[in-house]
């Protein structure tokens, strides 16, 4: 009796040991922030990479394997985020995680797939530094400073010859992004008749606004969330801004929380977008058609980055001929890949190489629309 | 320039006076450092959004919330304050109870409402801006303007011509001898919560209203500067606290207008610890502090 069942766990044993073989599905991880205050990230994110791993799984990977997805959640903390790497790693044995969520989860969790020499691939990271972490860390998601010089050169062949410089400077986010505004700025010729800065929980902008007009530059460029944004817009309209100043806005103004909060006041001004949901081209109108099908509402920036991201992963596995992490981490430098967000590759330094899928958008009406 | 940035220092100063003059009403005759203060302030702008979304005009508006508020801040400070004032329990007592309260209060409201903005209707006021021989102003910022010169006029006689205020007096200045002349102290007290409370909703509402921006964290927002405001005028003093203001947002304006924009709220608060050095009564008190 003993015997027997011994010899029973030996052959179940032995059947999980057995090495993949052709139709054995590929597994993947991708970590995300499914629960607390900031879910709604990857909540979008998981709905894009679902949605494009129906696509993938229509024909399959390295000549009809599934690939099989496992989404951890990270809670949105560093810890989650490095638990749910190795967890992915150590338990599921995936070929290649695709995540986290945020920078700082990035920064923690990163190093972790890296030791191991797992392909982590951020798909909304857009801090500085991310792809230093190590040679297995890879990002789909363009960071602001390669964003604002496609801005500026809209803004630039609209006339604009003088700008100033407005920002938070009491968050790391906003900061940054004004220094790739300014970095922008000097590299394009423009010149720079004033930088100002104000807190972001500030609702009073009227000294420097007033400052700024008095030496009427052809455009003022925002740095901060889209909340002090709004009230830096409503305030410069009281006064008297008009349409003879273009606004310029940075990440944190691609929201379209800036028309409901600022409404008219936030007409004309312009940011750069990795995406947009109504960029006119096939892949992306096709992208957008199959997320409304499928989820019946439109898709955001992060789902499309997502959904982008998978499907790069899933040629360089192809490529790879295998699903050794190693052999992906070569494959994905090696990625020629088209999708809604426009042509995309990286360069050796596992950033994305192109900012051709970058549009300018501009705010109508309390929406954004592409720029003309 | 200059000009627009005096009237921009004048009008931001005046928001400054506005909020800080329940406060340092609150301080001068309870004697309690009442940070609570700050919810009263956001508490009045939400009723007033309420309303107004519920279609009631800005002028029915606009009292509801004062009565509101000022509702809110009798009971809160029963709750809150009585216990201390019994056991006569001094300024930093009530300083701690009150930060504890007004912080659980603030993120007990953002987790009921979000922390979104909210806005008030288009439209209450005119929203566009008035150009006055070149310069700026809107509505909202002559009835920040009107509100606080007249506030300001309307309790200096409330407290110095009107027997209610020698009651209110007589209690700043000694709350037992005043209890022991027949002064109800525990009813007064109540009042100049209620008094206070509806001074704070009502710049709730003027200032959301000028800013176009309502959320739960309002009050927090303008509680550093209300302190600096009531600080430098003086505790307790009501004009002292409009003049403080004006210098205050004036300072600031003139600090990020010509300075530096990053420095505005270093000078306005070294402004604090100067003028507690020289001058701990107050620029405009005097060394014998008058309380109301």
């Amino acid at each position: 009796m003993l015997r027997r069942r011994i010899a029973l766990a030996a052959a179940v044993l032995a059947m999980l040991a057995v090495p993949a073989h052709a139709g054995d599905p590929v597994p993947v991880g991708a970590v995300e922030i499914l629960s607390g205050p900031n879910a709604a990230y990857g909540i979008a994110i998981k709905a894009g990479l679902d949605l494009a791993l129906e696509a993938v799984n229509a024909k399959g990977v390295l000549g009809g394997r599934p690939l099989s997805l496992t989404v951890e959640d990270s809670g949105g903390t560093k810890d989650g985020a490095i638990n749910a790497v190795r967890k992915l790693i150590g338990r599921d044995k995936v070929a290649a995680i695709i995540g986290p969520t945020l920078s700082n989860e990035m920064f923690a969790a990163g190093p972790v797939a890296n030791g191991r020499g797992v392909p982590i691939i951020g798909t909304s990271t857009t801090a500085k530094g991310i792809t230093d972490i190590g040679p297995f860390v890879f990002r789909t998601s363009l960071p602001e400073a390669d964003v604002i010089p496609v801005t500026l050169k809209k803004a630039i062949a609209r006339g604009v010859k003088t700008i100033a410089l407005l920002y938070a400077n009491d968050d790391a986010f906003s900061k940054s992004g004004f220094d790739s505004m300014k970095a922008a700025a000097e590299a394009a010729g423009l010149s720079i008749v004033a930088i100002d800065s104000f807190g972001s929980k500030d609702t009073d902008f009227s000294a420097q606004l007033t400052k700024i007009k008095s030496l009427k530059p052809d455009a003022v460029a925002i740095s901060a969330l889209v909340e002090p944004v709004s009230g830096v817009l409503l305030q410069a309209r009281q006064l008297g801004f008009g349409k003879e100043t273009l606004f310029i806005g940075g990440n944190g103004s691609n929201s379209p929380k800036l028309g409901q909060i600022a409404g008219a006041a936030a007409d004309g001004l312009i940011v750069g977008s990795p995406w947009f949901v109504a960029k006119p081209d096939k892949l992306n109108t096709a992208f957008v058609a199959a997320f409304r099908a499928k989820y019946g509402k439109d898709p955001d920036q992060f789902a499309a980055q997502a959904y982008d991201t998978l499907l790069i992963l899933a040629e360089a596995i192809d490529r790879a001929g295998d699903a050794d992490p190693t052999k992906i981490r070569d494959a994905l430098l090696k990625t020629d890949h088209t999708g809604p967000l426009g042509p995309f590759r990286f360069t050796d330094h596992r950033d994305p190489a192109s900012t051709e899928g970058v549009v300018v958008l501009e705010m109508r009406g309390g929406a954004f629309g592409i720029a003309q | 320039m200059l000009a627009q940035q005096l009237v921009n220092g004048i009008l931001l100063g005046a928001t400054y006076a506005l909020f800080a003059l329940g406060f340092t009403l609150m301080f001068g005759v309870l004697r309690v450092i009442n940070l609570v203060y700050g919810f009263y302030f956001t508490a009045g702008a939400f009723v007033a959004l309420w309303l107004t979304q519920a279609g009631f005009p800005l002028v029915l508006a606009l009292p509801a919330a004062a009565v509101g508020a000022g509702a809110i801040a009798v009971v809160l400070d029963a709750v809150l304050l009585t216990r201390l004032r019994r056991t006569k329990a001094d300024e930093l007592s009530s300083l701690m109870v009150t930060l504890g309260a007004v912080l659980a209060l603030y993120a007990g409201m953002a987790a009921w409402l979000g922390p979104d903005i909210r806005r008030l209707r288009p439209g209450l006021v005119g929203s566009g801006a008035l150009d006055l021989w070149g310069l700026r102003v809107t509505v909202a910022q002559l009835l920040i303007l009107a509100a606080s010169g007249v506030l300001v006029g309307a309790l200096l006689w409330l407290v110095r011509g009107t027997r209610l205020g020698l009651a209110i007096r007589a209690m700043a200045e000694k709350p037992d001898a005043a209890a022991l002349m027949g002064i109800n102290t525990a009813g007064l007290a109540a009042t100049v919560s209620f008094i206070s409370g509806a001074l704070a909703g009502a710049g709730g509402v003027l200032i959301g209203l000028n800013f176009n921006a309502i959320h739960p964290y309002m009050g927090e927002q303008m509680m550093l500067r209300g302190f600096v405001v009531v600080i430098v005028g003086g505790l307790g003093d009501i004009f002292g606290a409009l003049l403080a203001g004006l210098l205050l947002g004036v300072v600031e304006v003139l600090t990020a207008g010509y300075l530096a924009s990053g420095l505005k709220e270093a000078v306005g608060f070294a402004i604090l610890v100067a003028v507690l050095w020289t001058r701990p009564a107050g620029l405009f008190g005097r060394t014998d502090v008058r309380r109301a």
